[in-house]
């Protein structure tokens, strides 16, 4: 885990009390709320339907007990006492009062936490693998780049006015659970024929309105020069993204406009000016970033303790274990995803208790450890092998062990109308309606892992269009319609899904998703021929048949 | 329209000129980039300074030929919303070396002080007063930075390092 | 982003109100005939007509400190007079939630 030393405390704090001035000016006037937005939303305040929304920043999806403590603490002090995790490893408050935000954020800097760039036209929280640092096979913890970066990029005097948001992603492994293609730039990090640390650089991926899978820019950027390139990046960018069209804004349209052999050409050629400047990172730097990330004291444990051996035969544990307990890189120890989709609950919301209560079990069986995941999950990622009957019970108590990670009812949502002002429709409603449906664990175990991924509006925050199922909520007539695909996937593999047909009525999508895993289940060759492989050897064509033979 | 300048609020000796605006006497003067380019002979001869206006728009790399030549750079921010004039004052700065007055124009608020400081910009027309007061405190806002810029303040990563070194010959 | 009044025409269907967020809390408020605002949509100012509209969104983006995005909104008028919201929206803005917030569950 990241340790801020005094520099970093300092910074948060000079931020906090900089906000802290701005509400003070905007509450007397002296701020228009139009010059007021952009620096509200560089710190993570949004206006929603019902009242301001507060997002903030777990870079990397890594927190501490104490930091989950303080997000507990602020939901239950300034907000209804919950929480929403979203897909970009960060958390939102739906009820937050503008003249307390700067407590709130005040509080939060005591422990590390802050709210910048997590909205606003600017650099993103930089997000990376939620099992970094713990997954087998790993290159190297992707967390001590993503650091240097989150840096870099906070508070840069040169690109805090970029013509659009600005995500970068980081994935260390082969299996990509960060979403890297679905990002403005995504870094996957490799070593060259020398063995030393780079990155194949992807540019230009986003979802939103036009959707763009990423495209390599270079295939091999050392670790040293990796700043410099991300700045040459953002200069071409910054001086060519369109600002006369919000929806054309992002870099995914300048890339596409430019072509990806212009683009980085323009980009190698920036590059070649400032690669040699104070941006190289030199090793010593680099160490120090990695010094301080700390590991936790692993025992020497066995591969099956006993513990493990007997609790096998409880079919309820053995359920969850399957599903919720992945390998880790040292033996006797595991990774455990913690589903915030209990049956009938909206996707991602924790209680301020469950938050604590979380953190409680964190101490105790992950040392101190937590992380977020862009699936609206989270994970404990240090359990002992031995402790993971008791860990399950505990879960179990807190509602927190539905056996349904990677599940059909492991679903994605955006807050959609139930709450964001930009919604056509509403979303959670729909997920949880389809967690009902769906609530028979032999079922969803029967269908295998399926992700349905569900949007209120064409700006995409629910990730409709890389949903093994994509739903997308739209406006008819003053009626909520859904819009379904299928196909879609946000890995390595990533691609964007194909619209079924017409849309359906809001009382109409679970019967329609019923119907497509029912013809899922009669045309896969094999129990183990995952939903997206079916479609990607039959395509939509017999779906849409099941579909819309009847409606 | 308060000029800051050097940290305070000063007069500002330079007229601003429209593309048509009869060419005064003596005096300082700011004109626009195409007039500039037009007359640069005329205007480099006279007796006052003259400065360029540059829009955000156009690759400031023209200008280059010229920089020894020009008394200030005017660049603009339409809205704060809009950059671009970040990345053009550190090009003048860091890659061509500009050294005379670079100035920013257009909506500026007290909330860009620091980050165009650190991008270069040594004048600010700032749109309220209140701000312009305001302009020596909140230039001390913030204390740390992350990226390294031609105002060669210390990055926190070298800070880190120097600090590391010094404990090191301590013990 | 534009501002509402900016809209070259201001056209309403039906009987309809301002609503916007009070800036300090961000709750939902609706703009009254008292020129000032209110929690309470019984309260709001109904307007009838375009003209009517646009001078009640005048009035209430003027008042930019008092709340933040204020817009015209459509309402319905019951039997009884009673003013409820006239799309789904509205109604999600007026009653809250319609999926029960998780810490009250
Ligand atoms: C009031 C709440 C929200 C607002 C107003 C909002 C607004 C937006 C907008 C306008 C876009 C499209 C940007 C573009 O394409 O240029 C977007 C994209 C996105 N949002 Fe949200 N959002 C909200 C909540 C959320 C939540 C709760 C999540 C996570 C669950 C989220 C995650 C994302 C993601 C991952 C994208 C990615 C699509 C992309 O990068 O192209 N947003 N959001
Ligand atoms: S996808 Fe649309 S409805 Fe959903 S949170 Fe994003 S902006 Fe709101």
């Amino acid at each position: 885990m990241y340790a801020y030393d005094e520099i970093d405390r300092t910074l948060v704090n000079e931020r906090v009390s900089e906000f802290r001035d701005q509400v003070k000016r905007r509450l007397s006037g002296e701020l228009t709320e139009d010059e007021f937005k952009i620096l509200r939303l560089q710190n993570g305040v949004y206006l929603q339907l019902h009242a301001y929304m507060f997002r903030v920043a777990i870079p990397y999806g890594t927190l501490a007990t104490n930091q989950m403590r303080a997000l507990a603490h602020v939901a239950r002090k300034y907000d209804r006492g919950y929480g929403h995790f979203t897909t970009r490893q960060n958390i939102q408050f739906n009820w937050i009062k503008l003249a307390e935000l700067p407590d709130a954020l005040e509080d939060l800097a005591k422990v590390g936490i802050h709210a910048m760039q997590t909205s606003g036209n600017n650099m993103r929280n930089v997000t990376s693998d939620q099992w970094a640092g713990v997954a087998p096979g790993e290159i190297e913890d992707p967390r001590i780049w993503s650091e240097l970066i989150r840096q870099h990029t906070t508070l840069h005097p040169e690109f805090s006015f970029l013509p659009r948001k600005f995500k970068i992603a980081i994935t260390a492994s082969d299996h990509d659970r960060a979403a890297i293609k679905i990002h403005d730039i995504g870094l996957r990090l490799i070593k060259n024929e020398k063995g030393e640390t780079g990155f194949e650089v992807l540019v230009g991926g986003g979802l939103g309105r036009t959707p763009f899978i990423a495209k390599t820019i270079k295939h091999f950027v050392h670790g040293r020069d990796i700043l410099s390139y991300i700045e040459a990046i953002l200069r071409v960018y910054n001086q060519y993204g369109r600002r006369d069209n919000i929806y054309k804004a992002r870099i995914k349209i300048l890339v596409h406009e430019l072509g990806i052999e212009k683009f980085s050409r323009e980009v190698e050629d920036e590059w070649q000016h400032i690669r040699n400047s104070s941006l190289q990172l030199d090793d010593e730097v680099i160490e120090d970033i990695r010094s301080r990330f700390t590991y936790p004291a692993y025992e020497k444990l066995p591969h099956m303790p006993d513990e493990l051996r007997q609790a096998a035969a409880d079919p309820d544990f053995e359920a969850w274990r399957k599903n919720s307990v992945a390998p880790h890189k040292v033996q006797g120890y595991s990774i455990v995803t913690i589903s915030l989709k209990p049956t009938g609950g909206p996707p991602g919301d924790a209680t301020a208790e469950q938050m604590d209560a979380l953190a409680d079990l964190a101490d105790k069986y992950s040392f101190g450890e937590i992380r977020v995941g862009h699936e609206q999950n989270l994970a404990l990622p240090h359990v002992a092998k031995r402790d993971l009957p008791a860990l399950w019970k505990a879960l179990d108590k807190l509602g927190l062990a539905t056996p349904n990670v990677n599940l059909i009812t492991d679903i994605i949502a955006c807050p959609g109308l139930d709450y964001c002002s930009l919604a056509n429709a509403r979303s959670i409603p729909i997920a949880q309606e389809l967690t009902r449906r769906f609530a028979n664990h032999e079922l969803a175990n029967l269908i295998g892992r399926l992700h349905i991924n569900i949007s209120g509006c064409i700006n995409a925050c629910g990730h409709h269009h890389v949903g093994h199922i994509g739903i997308l909520g739209v406006e008819k007539n003053g009626e909520e319609v859904y819009q379904i695909t299928i196909g879609g996937r946000a890995d390595e593999n990533a691609a964007l899904g194909t619209l079924i047909g017409p849309g359906v009525k809001f009382d109409e999508v679970a019967d329609v998703v019923e119907d497509i895993v029912e013809a899922y289940l009669a045309l896969r060759e094999r129990p183990e021929e995952l939903f997206m492989d079916t479609v990607k050897r039959l395509g939509v064509e017999p779906f849409k048949e099941r579909v819309y033979a009847t409606r | 329209m308060p000029l800051v300048n050097g940290g305070k609020i000063v007069d500002d000796s330079f007229v601003k000129l429209a593309v048509d605006t009869p060419l005064p006497e003596g005096g300082d003067i700011l004109v626009p980039a195409e007039r500039f380019f037009g007359e640069a002979d005329v205007l480099l001869k006279r007796s006052g300074k003259v400065g360029v206006i540059w829009p955000n728009n156009r690759d400031i790399a023209e200008l280059v030929p010229y920089l020894g030549k020009v008394a200030a750079v005017a660049l603009v921010f339409p809205t704060f919303r809009d950059g671009r004039a970040y990345s053009q004052a550190r090009l003048l700065r860091e890659r061509y070396n500009y050294r005379g007055e670079l100035r920013a124009t257009g909506q500026v608020l007290r909330d860009q002080f620091v980050f165009m400081l650190r991008a270069g910009f040594d004048a600010f027309e700032v749109k309220k007063q209140a701000d312009a007061e305001a302009f020596m405190q909140t230039a001390k806002r913030y204390s740390v930075f992350y990226q390294p810029t031609g105002d060669g303040r210390i990055t926190a990563l070298h800070r880190r390092m120097q600090l590391r070194h010094s404990e090191g010959v301590g013990t | 982003m534009t501002s509402p009044l900016e809209q070259k025409k201001i056209r309403i269907a039906g009987p309809s109100v301002v609503t916007a967020n009070r800036t300090w809390d961000g709750i939902v408020v609706y703009r009254t005939a008292a020129k000032s605002w209110s929690a309470e949509l019984s309260e709001a100012a109904i307007v009838r007509n375009s003209d009517e509209a646009k001078a009640l969104l005048a009035e209430a983006v003027a008042d930019d400190v008092g709340a933040i995005g204020p817009y015209i909104a459509p309402v319905q008028i019951g039997d009884d007079g009673k003013v409820l919201p006239g799309n789904l929206r509205e109604q999600i803005r007026r009653t809250g939630v319609t999926i029960g917030q998780p810490a009250q569950v």
